[in-house]
């Protein structure tokens, strides 16, 4: 395993919905939800995507997965530019890029069993033709990946509704383990977890990655669960990414006035800690992304906003080894 | 310090009849309140917290629900036994409530001055003008722009957050003497909790309310409380100050619960703890420590009997064989 090998490459990618409009209304208007986002995954490593509600992080997620035609940019798994495969090609570059989503009770279908569920990645791809697997061996597989994922394989003629949010969890990664694939796109798996079985599932992703190499997309609105699973960290904001670092670097200095921010409200289990910190409180809401803005999208609830910031977007900007920041108040020309 | 003592809840059990069987959702709850004082309650979804707190506004839907047992002394009366009636003069007036989901608790259909003025012109008497008044005037503590004006508008023309200060303001604007959140928070994102909390903090520390602060994140806790509860499957299984207790966890199910909390201010160490097994079904459940089965130190005792609350320091208690033996 390499460690530099981009596994995959999104280069300004933006996903914009259609608001209104139509027949009487002359004018369309957009939420622009995320608008120029760019960011690499090396292979093996895990990149944490955090943010408030509303910032983009899940439609990143399904634009990448192409579960949303992306309005523009592109998305480069191993080179290979998914936005512009037919379909057919899709479904087999597809394999190698499986989905963990938030919700356990949604995500997995009430009328099949576990094992039905977890087989049908398989199922589907072999009735493509694009996997070859014999009836026996496909159950052989379920049986395995219930077990790695820790759960009996006596279980695998049970329906969801008969396990619990964890376990209904870690069905949702067997299945998406089915396929071998390379890549796991996470989208706030441990979101709707207790405590205890958070810390759960949270070991489970970090034993899968060391055994089957495996490489994240984590999205997480939790500061803390992000900085325990992540090897890097992007942090979005209103369609963008404000941030990009090595998590412990992130942690430590982070330069973004966002990130600061951010850090700074994230309580922290300790009350000795707790009562000797000083917040940043932001003012107002994180606004609606329904116009592209003329100046930094932080603008508005910025401590530290200069007059320059209303009048330009910034650009991601390399400001040390392995740390992109945004903001004008790290581009030398800004000051 | 117990003139102090402005709630007392001794021994509360809720039952509520399900299909399955009956369902102790709180199984002996104790716990006390002082004036001025903020109580964190802590546990995992299915615990029996915010049930504990609907028992003690009495507001347990009857049937499937009932109160099996207890008392919850509120300045010297039995809230449980007081006439229907007069628990409406105290409910929303000396004991008030914010609810996690600022949308669901507010009437969609009124404008917010309707609403705060009701309770202004019920509990305190004012006139419709003054309720008013006094309304703006709470909703401009609670750091509301224009109050004036936003007073006038419906719940759905106000984001989460801004709900949420609508809902603290009213549930203040009676001078409460006891203020029960749950899961105030939860629903709002982390900079925005932030600022929810920071205003709870600072009205209710002017107005002298205690609060009731139901929640599952240990971080809100620590910064929040003075004294906490752990509730595990209904009960109780430890309290004590805040501080002492994050110091020095005696009983294993709290001391796993602050251990498997990933930790923004250490560096990601290589595996999380993890309590193992899952919480258990409320369900007829026996007379035994119900985290006997997720925990190392389990010994034969605890499958046979629950364990009684020891003392383990100043005003700290813990319900495990551990420390009961020792006596």
């Amino acid at each position: 395993m390499t460690e530099n090998e981009i596994l995959l490459d999104v280069r300004d990618l933006k996903m914009h919905f259609p608001m209104g409009g139509g027949f009487l209304k002359s004018k369309k208007s957009y939420i622009y939800a995320v608008d120029g986002v760019n960011f690499q995954i090396r292979k093996g490593e895990t990149l944490g995507l955090v943010g408030e509600s509303g910032c983009g992080k899940s439609t990143t997620a399904r634009a990448v997965a192409q579960l949303h035609k992306p309005t523009g940019g592109q998305v480069l798994l191993k080179g290979q530019d998914l936005t512009k495969l037919r379909p057919s090609e899709l479904v087999v570059a597809r394999k190698n890029m499986q989905m963990v989503f938030q919700d356990p009770y949604a995500s997995l279908n009430p009328r099949m069993t576990s094992g039905d569920i977890i087989a049908e990645p398989m199922r589907i791809y072999q009735r493509r033709g694009v996997l070859s697997m014999t009836k026996k061996e496909t159950e052989e597989r379920v049986e395995q990946l219930m077990e790695k994922v820790g759960l009996s394989r006596f279980f695998k003629n049970r329906y969801p509704h008969e396990f619990s949010g964890g376990q209904r969890q870690r069905i949702g990664i067997a299945r998406a383990l089915a396929l071998r694939p390379e890549l796991m796109l996470c989208d706030e798996p441990v979101s709707a977890l207790d405590v205890s079985i958070q810390a759960q599932i949270l070991n489970l992703f970090k034993d899968l990655q060391n055994e089957f190499g495996l490489t994240y997309l984590f999205i997480a609105h939790d500061l803390a669960v992000i900085q325990y699973i992540s090897t890097r960290v992007a942090v979005m904001y209103l369609g963008l990414v404000a941030e990009i670092s090595g998590s412990a670097d992130l942690y430590k200095k982070p330069l973004h006035p966002y990130t600061q921010a951010l850090l700074s409200a994230a309580p922290i289990p300790d009350p000795k800690i707790e009562q000797e910190r000083k917040r940043i409180i932001l003012t107002g809401d994180v606004p609606s992304p329904d116009k592209q803005r003329v100046g930094c999208n932080f603008y508005d609830r910025c401590w530290k906003r200069m007059d320059k910031c209303a009048k330009a977007v910034p650009q991601l900007k390399e400001i040390e080894e392995n740390h992109q920041v945004a903001c004008f108040l790290y581009h030398d020309e800004g000051k | 310090m117990t003139d102090d003592v402005i709630l007392q809840v001794k021994g509360l059990r809720t039952y509520f009849s399900t299909d399955e069987g009956i369902v102790k959702a709180v199984d002996g709850v104790s716990f006390d309140l002082r004036k001025g004082e903020t109580l964190g309650i802590v546990g995992e979804s299915g615990s029996g917290k915010s049930v504990t707190n609907l028992s003690v506004i009495n507001m347990i839907p009857s049937p499937p629900g009932r109160i099996a047992g207890g008392e919850v002394l509120f300045m010297g009366r039995d809230m449980l036994k007081i006439p229907a009636r007069e628990i409406r003069e105290i409910r929303g007036n000396k004991i008030s409530m914010v609810f996690q989901d600022p949308m669901t608790s507010l009437n969609p259909f009124l404008r917010v001055s309707t609403q705060m003025i009701e309770t202004l012109v019920l509990h305190q008497g004012l006139d419709k003008k003054a309720a008013k008044e006094k309304a703006i005037e709470m909703l401009k503590l609670a750091g509301i722009p224009a109050p004036e004006k936003r007073i006038d508008q419906y719940p759905h023309q106000f984001s989460g957050g801004m709900r949420q200060r609508v809902m603290i303001a009213m549930s203040l604007s009676c001078n409460p003497e006891i203020l029960i959140a749950d899961e105030p928070t939860s629903a709002l994102d982390v900079t925005i909790q932030a600022q929810i909390l920071e205003l709870m903090k600072e009205m209710t520390a002017r107005l002298g309310t205690a609060v009731i602060l139901i929640t599952h994140s240990l971080g809100v806790v620590a910064g929040m409380c003075d004294t906490l509860c752990v509730m595990y499957a209904g009960r109780v299984v430890e309290r004590g100050p805040t501080g002492a207790v994050f110091e020095d966890p005696k009983h294993p199910y709290t001391q796993g619960l602050i251990k498997s909390v990933p930790r923004l201010d250490k560096a990601s160490s290589d595996r999380l703890f993890s309590i193992r097994g899952q919480p258990p079904n409320v369900i007829d459940l026996p007379d035994c420590c119900p985290f006997y089965p997720r925990c190392d130190k389990a010994k034969d005792i605890c499958k046979r009997k629950y364990p009684p609350a020891t003392e383990s320091g100043p005003g700290r208690s813990v319900s495990c064989w551990l420390y009961a033996e020792a006596r």
